[in-house]
């Protein structure tokens, strides 16, 4: 949590993040911002998720579509936010010539994105429509 | 690596796939931006609905302005300029705005 907060602090101070350490091979830069835009798309593919639920759905009852919809919503923007959190990581770490951090994240969102996988699966097969 | 003369260019082709990358991202958000407004023109045009979607195409175009500023910096020749923190912060605040629109397109 005290990383957390330290992290933040960086994202408004970007001058800092400048100073620490040496500037590494630029193509090493380039790589960890391809890697930032791919989590951004899978934070935007769940946001459309999102939509596609809301949109799509239209059977299912209330409670469940605006449930699902918004989790996925919730899900895209907390994505996007641990992207530029682990870009700004791992840009420090390369700085430094420390080890890129260790996530636990990837595995999370595969496993809650699993849990909607069937969550829908079941919803739609056993209608429970409305 | 020294940073390369006009015309000198990257065997890996470095910046042509971060700017591609960059413009994956576009068009993902594109595909979001339309999906948002189908949900708005589903949810009726009342004023709440309209200005939720408002917001979303404002994040929809700040992306593109984001993108567009950043593609024209991996451009020249030479070294390329790195992703700044403002960029990389300004693009996650477009997709924030993008949810905070769709939650309102949702709910109302």
């Amino acid at each position: 949590m005290i990383d957390f907060a330290r992290n933040v602090r960086l994202w408004f101070s970007p001058a800092e993040v400048r100073d620490d350490g040496e500037t590494p091979d630029y193509r090493f830069s380039l790589a960890n911002e391809r890697t930032f835009l791919a989590w951004l798309r899978t934070a935007l593919a769940l946001i459309g998720g999102g939509f596609a639920v809301d949109q799509f759905l239209p059977g299912l009852r209330w409670g469940w579509r605006v449930g699902l919809a918004l989790a996925l919503l919730a899900s895209g923007a907390l994505c996007a936010l641990r992207a530029v959190n682990h870009w700004v990581r791992c840009e420090r770490a390369m700085r430094r010539g420390e080890d890129l951090p260790v996530s636990r994240f990837p595995a999370l969102l595969g496993v809650v994105v699993a849990g909607v996988a069937v969550v829908m699966v079941v919803v739609v097969l056993l209608g429970w429509e409305g | 690596m020294t940073p390369g003369l006009l015309g000198e260019r990257d065997p890996g082709l470095q910046p042509e796939r971060t700017r591609l990358a960059w413009r994956r991202t576009t068009l993902a958000s594109t595909v979001v931006a339309v999906l948002a407004g189908k949900a708005g023109v589903a949810g009726g045009a009342s004023g709440d609905v309209l200005a939720a979607g408002v917001v979303c195409c404002a994040g929809w175009a700040g992306m593109l302005v984001v993108a567009h500023r950043r593609i024209r910096g991996l451009a020249g020749g030479g070294e390329p300029e790195r992703l700044s923190l403002g960029y990389a912060a300004g693009v996650v605040v477009c997709v924030l705005l993008t949810v905070g629109g769709g939650v309102g397109v949702v709910l109302w």
